[in-house]
């Protein structure tokens, strides 16, 4: 933070008379009321959701299931559609966190050969800006592929193609990028001399990266994996297509876990999309009040990877 | 795992070659399997895009009477159809995609200027973590909170009864319109294009603004002059972020744009803005339960297409853009 000591000795304008045509004050006015107007609609945001939420949040409703019901007091909680979320945001991510730790170690580390390189990182940059709704499309017909049935339920030889494993699979295609982005530029911030003694000392290329560089990039690896932890739970058409929008888990069969893990469920963002006035549910109270969780959820990502950051900034110091 | 280090000094050269090579296969079949995603949507679009050549492009009938007509081809066992005519859909993401990024950049780049040089310290503390945040809000959200609050308002207020009286045999205006959509996804998008503004700006050389203050030049037009154009990559680099991102958002534009495959036409005056339409990305959502059908699998595989390929362009694009930037040395 070496503005803000240079912001406080710099004369203010005021003091020194610049001269300040037209233009500047227009600019400087617009500058301001953009400002003041970004930050009242942030809070008119974030205070009409917390005031909707805890209007309608109760705690039955966290550990109640959706249920078919006529009248809004019998239609459950979201119990389900919340686990799912949690178990979706650890399935995609332990899978995209360590192909992205790879991809990023060898982007940054070998590189060769260099084509190869070139276009894994036109690739990746690619990935970032895709339409997760392409993704989705895309699964829909990959998991439906007879090859891959054993990954959801197969009914009269046709694969449904729709479950949590399908769903995590393609969720983790959206949270690479953010790995792969984030563990790189760590990566290459730690300066060559490092490396240097490293290799002085005896070590390998590959036990160097592993003993040295990976623990002193782990801030940049935890906050590439929350960023995109919070791109993966904030996704809802992938989840809307591949999941199977069955508002509670209907498991493929009996078999404890896989059997949850082929069937169909649902997250919050499914329920929410699913009880807006939009959508078949149209509860709007139960939206509200799944949307509150979500948003707290994503707080609670974005908290960890300010405290990630806060703490690397007075980590490691090379040189 | 000690030991392999320890013995890395005899065995260093075929150790370090195995993990090049794991890690390269590693790479190579993550790109690939990427690639031959990429080749798969264009493979499937082909069917549609060869029945109707040029004309997908363009004006043609209602798009939801074709859509009707391909979905049921699939059930009737019939031959496919495949007739389809996108303009309405592409006019309408052209139209959502190209005033929110207007009215984002414009936006965000005052903002992001107030945040890094303007705002006072306490203020500034808050700005950022909260920028972060909108900009991880999810869609959905703002989609529940733009058809429960934003589309009533505009039905309710903003329209007047006798505009929709005007229009009732061709549309409804419900509220749910091209008005609601852009401003939506302005905020959706503006949070994202402030998060890359702001690192760019404060990436400038304090010197070189320095250097300009020195010479008597006010703060206002230092930092616009020199700040500003000294970020240009970062400001290229945030608007392709933003723009792929409202190219590309499904959910929230299928819950506030109407649902309604029309292309608002700018000479009905103010009631354009009023006007329901339906862009690619919404589409996709609101027909996958018919994807049994052949030609419905081949339209959608191609708007997806259509999708891809324009993302893919941006990105391209925004590369392009920051070329002749790079003798500044700040492109990344």
């Amino acid at each position: 933070m070496t503005t803000a000591p240079a912001a406080a000795v710099r004369p203010r304008p005021a003091t020194t008379g610049s001269v300040y045509r037209l233009t500047d004050r227009i600019g400087l006015g617009l500058a301001w009321l953009l400002g003041l107007l970004f930050c009242a609609i942030a809070a008119a945001i974030v205070i009409y959701f917390l005031i909707e939420g805890i209007r309608y949040l109760r705690p039955s409703l966290l550990v109640t299931n959706p249920a078919a019901a006529t009248s809004e007091g019998q239609t459950g909680g979201f119990l389900d559609p919340m686990l799912g979320t949690l178990i979706i945001g650890f399935m995609a991510m332990a899978i995209a966190l360590p192909v992205g730790v790879a991809m990023a170690v060898w982007l940054s580390e070998f590189g060769r050969p260099i084509a190869l390189a070139r276009v894994t990182e036109s690739v990746v940059e690619m990935l970032a800006g895709e339409p997760s709704v392409v993704l989705a499309l895309f699964g829909l017909v990959l998991f439906g592929a007879p090859a891959l049935g054993f990954l959801s339920q197969t009914t009269h030889g046709v694969v449904l193609g729709q479950s949590f494993f399908a769903t995590a699979g393609m969720l983790s295609i959206v949270g690479l990028p953010m790995v792969v982005a984030n563990v790189r530029e760590g990566l290459q911030a730690i300066p060559a001399h490092v490396r240097e003694a490293s290799y002085a000392l005896g070590k390998t290329k590959i036990a160097t990266t592993r003993r040295v560089l990976l623990p002193a990039a782990r801030p940049s690896v935890a906050t590439g994996a929350m960023l995109g932890l919070g791109r993966v739970i904030s996704d809802t058409a992938i989840v809307l297509l591949l999941m199977g929008g069955t508002l509670t888990f209907q498991s493929a069969n009996s078999v404890p876990v896989l059997g949850l893990l082929r069937g169909t469920g649902d997250t919050l963002t499914g329920y929410i999309y699913y009880n807006a006035p939009t959508g078949d549910g149209n509860q709007p109270s139960k939206a509200y009040a799944a949307a509150f969780v979500l948003m707290l959820m994503v707080l609670a990502v974005n908290v960890a990877v300010d405290y990630v950051v806060s703490r690397s900034r007075k980590a490691i110091r090379w040189s | 795992m000690d030991e392999d280090d320890l013995l890395g000094r005899d065995r260093g050269i075929s150790q370090d070659q195995r993990a090049e090579l794991g890690l390269g296969a590693l790479v190579f079949v993550v790109v690939g399997l990427l690639l031959a995603m990429f080749a798969f949507v264009l493979h499937e679009a082909w069917a549609s895009f060869a029945h109707n050549g040029l004309g997908w492009f363009g004006p043609g009938g209602s798009v939801d009477q074709q859509i009707q007509a391909i979905a049921n081809s699939g059930q009737l066992k019939e031959a496919a159809i495949y007739t389809f005519h996108a303009w309405p859909l592409i006019w309408s993401t052209i139209l959502t995609t190209a005033g929110a990024m207007v009215i984002a950049f414009v936006a965000s780049l005052f903002i992001a200027v107030f945040i890094v040089e303007f705002a006072p310290q306490g203020l500034r503390r808050i700005l950022e973590p909260v920028v972060r945040l909108l900009a991880s809000v999810p869609s959905v959200i703002y989609g529940l909170a733009g058809v429960l609050v934003i589309v009533p308002f505009i039905g309710n207020h903003l329209i007047t009864q006798s505009e929709k009286a005007s229009v009732t045999p061709i549309i409804q205006l419900s509220g749910a319109s091209l008005l609601a959509a852009v401003l939506i996804l302005t905020v959706m998008i503006a949070p994202i294009m402030i998060a890359v503004f702001v690192d760019g700006l404060r990436a400038v050389p304090r010197g070189w603004l320095e250097g300009s203050l020195a010479l008597g030049i006010n703060q206002w037009r230092t930092f616009w002059k020199v700040g500003v154009r000294t970020a240009r990559p970062a400001l290229v680099a945030g608007t392709v972020l933003a723009t792929a991102r409202a190219l590309g958002e499904a959910i929230m534009l299928s819950m506030v744009s109407g649902g309604v495959p029309f292309a608002p036409n700018p000479i009905d005056g103010l009631i354009f803005f009023f006007e329901p339409s339906q862009p690619l990305a919404a589409t996709i959502i609101r027909n996958t339960e018919a994807l049994n059908s052949p030609a419905m699998k081949a339209t959608l595989y191609a708007i997806a297409a259509v999708l891809l390929f324009s993302t893919a362009m941006l990105s391209f694009i925004g590369w392009a853009a920051k070329q002749p930037m790079r003798r500044y040395g700040m492109v990344t």
